[in-house]
């Protein structure tokens, strides 16, 4: 055994995945207790997706960064400050697989492991993407990914974009480009509207964050952009200078045009780490996916391995920044040490009702089952592959198929770069909807390393040479 | 035709970089993605290794895979997380359609 396998119960070697809000909290209450942390992010910049920093030349104020967030953003991003001397930070440094208690890294530097004690996955999130006939095309952003632009590159994807999916970030995204400057074509929710009263009573227990949505909605009615609920967007073709996304409505089909669309149906946990580790997952039906077991305070099926922030199930931000104190206080106590009792009281006190929160959500924004399930043919469902949902149709009954993997194994779906990330969701749902099965029954994707494709860039090291 | 573009809203006053895209000098802004150097040049970032369509990434932040190109010197990049450099030349299989 080397020096750097050996386990001490003084220094135990604890390395936190994602400097989102949730790893940052996390390293920062590991800290205050006299602990070494390794946090490691893909990012150059700490912050992860909501507090995301532009590259050093952009210089805009946190104000027309973040909007209503600007304060949290600069008070997580001064404690990463105030933290930094005190952990061992990976920026740009990709986690691309894990084997017992190594992670593998893969940096600029060259591809590394290290070992670790206790690990807490902050890794986040991604958008939760229902396919649509003609996504592929250039114009076609996940909705998320409208944002990164804008922020972190202070571009737009077009003047005229069109909104589709659900979700609040879908009111949020249309609404910080209105004020960008862009005029949205139209905001079309696949939700209903009668869906979104029955979730009033739980979403007005964080009446503040219910509030900034009805305001997202109403300032894009008062500029005249349509916002327009049960609508299931369709295809969407290039035509003359725009993108014609058709969708139906009531029955009826109609068309919108635009400049750009943004495609977003909620988000997707980064769960392929815990995985690849090992965790236990169990199927959570209000979002009809499967997602790591974790206790309330993040300790998951292993010893060794926490979970946190979005990685756990979509709570939002200040629920991340919870979740990442209360992993690192269930590692403090994993290991012996003493946790301040009230401190994590009030914590899981703000957990609870940002579970509540989230259920209402989850009511009001549901995943677009039905609307998949009645995708043309012609449709692309895997984007790395380019596997259509007419291939997968015709697959399932032939092959007999009812289970993810083995849908994965015969057409292709879910094997490409993206490890299915993007087409899991809606593949699930058309091996559940062709076997008239229950979605939990089809099972899920399973990850496989290298997580990502490890960057071999090294153009900066030869630049400098 | 329709062609997507990114459009610029702030943040112009930057330093100028030059870069070639399939051997023609392109202007960027310090700080711009290699996606948004394409996005801002022509409107897209590769073929399709199956059908020969055109892509232009779909996340922007790292997850899709759908952005990777490769430079003159057989670099292969991913474009919406990769930040220009002067330089850079970014070679895409020659255009088959317009
Ligand atoms: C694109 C996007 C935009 C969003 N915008 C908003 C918004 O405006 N308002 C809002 O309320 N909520 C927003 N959300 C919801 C948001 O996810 C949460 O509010 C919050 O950011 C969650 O924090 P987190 O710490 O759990 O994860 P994140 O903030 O997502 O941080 C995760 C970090 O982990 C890193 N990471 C992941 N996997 C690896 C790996 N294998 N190796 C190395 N690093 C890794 C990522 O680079 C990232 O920095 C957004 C989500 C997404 C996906
Ligand atoms: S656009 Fe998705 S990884 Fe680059």
């Amino acid at each position: 055994m080397t020096d750097g396998d050996m386990t001490s119960a003084d220094t135990p070697r604890i390395a936190i995945i994602g400097a989102g809000p949730a790893g940052i909290r996390a390293a920062e209450t590991l800290v205050e207790a006299g602990l070494r942390v390794t946090l490691i992010d893909e990012a150059a910049l700490p912050g992860g997706q909501i507090y995301r920093q532009p590259p050093p030349t952009l210089r805009r104020p946190a104000k027309a960064l973040y909007g209503f967030e600007a304060g949290k953003a600069e008070a997580l991003h001064s404690s990463f400050a105030r933290l930094r001397s005190a952990i061992d930070y990976r920026p740009e440094t990709l986690v691309w697989g894990a084997r017992d208690n190594r992670l593998l890294l893969s940096s600029r530097a060259g591809n590394t492991e290290i070992a670790f004690d206790k690990l807490i996955l902050a890794t986040g999130a991604m958008d939760r993407i229902a396919p649509v006939a003609g996504w592929t095309q250039p114009g076609v952003y996940s909705l998320g990914g409208a944002q990164v632009v804008l922020k972190h590159q202070a571009c737009l994807i077009g003047k005229r974009p069109i909104f589709a999916g659900t979700g609040p970030l879908l009111y949020l995204i249309a609404w910080q480009y209105l004020r960008a400057g862009s005029r949205p074509a139209a905001v079309l929710d696949t939700g209903s509207f009668a869906g979104q009263l029955r979730a009033l009573p739980r979403l007005a227990r964080q009446p503040r964050t219910l509030l900034k949505g009805l305001y997202f909605t109403a300032a894009l009615r008062a500029k005249g952009i349509p916002v327009l609920y049960s609508a299931l967007p369709a295809r969407i073709d290039a035509r003359d200078d725009n993108l014609v996304l058709t969708y139906t409505r009531n029955g009826r089909s109609h068309e919108i045009a635009g400049d750009a669309v943004a495609l977003g149906s909620g988000l997707k946990p980064e769960t392929q780490l815990a995985e690849i580790l090992g965790c236990a997952f169990d199927f959570h039906s209000p979002s009809r996916s499967y997602l790591p077991r974790c206790d309330r305070m993040g300790r998951s099926s292993l010893a060794t391995t926490y979970i946190a922030g979005d990685t756990g199930g979509i709570r939002g931000a200040d629920a991340a920044e919870a979740g990442g104190a209360l992993a690192a206080l269930a590692v403090l106590e994993d290991l012996g040490r003493s946790v301040p009792e009230v401190r994590k009281r009030q914590l899981l006190t703000h957990m609870r009702r940002a579970e509540i929160f989230r259920s209402g959500l989850e009511l009001a924004f549901a995943y677009p089952a039905p609307a998949i399930a009645g995708l043309a043919d012609d449709t692309v469902l895997c984007r790395c592959e380019n596997v259509t949902i007419g291939d997968l149709r015709a697959a399932i009954p032939q092959w007999n198929i009812t289970e993810m993997n083995r849908l994965k194994a015969i057409t292709r779906c879910g094997m490409g770069r993206c490890q299915g990330r993007v087409c899991g969701s809606a593949a699930m749902e058309v091996l559940a909807s062709e076997t008239h099965a229950p979605i939990e029954s089809v099972g899920r994707l399973r990850g496989q390393i290298p997580l990502k494709p490890v960057v071999g860039s090294n153009f900066e090291t030869k630049a400098a040479s | 035709m329709y062609s997507p573009r990114f459009h610029r809203i702030a943040e112009t006053d930057r330093p100028k970089i030059v870069l070639t895209v399939d051997g023609r000098p392109v202007d960027a802004a310090d700080g711009d993605t290699l996606l948004t150097v394409l996005m801002r040049h022509d409107g897209w970032v590769r073929d399709s290794e199956f059908d020969g369509q055109r892509r232009a990434g779909f996340c922007a932040m790292g997850a899709c895979q759908d952005c990777w190109l490769t430079l003159a010197d057989g670099q292969r990049l991913r474009a919406c997380t990769t930040v220009a450099r002067t330089g850079m030349a970014i070679v895409r299989k020659p255009a088959t359609h317009d």
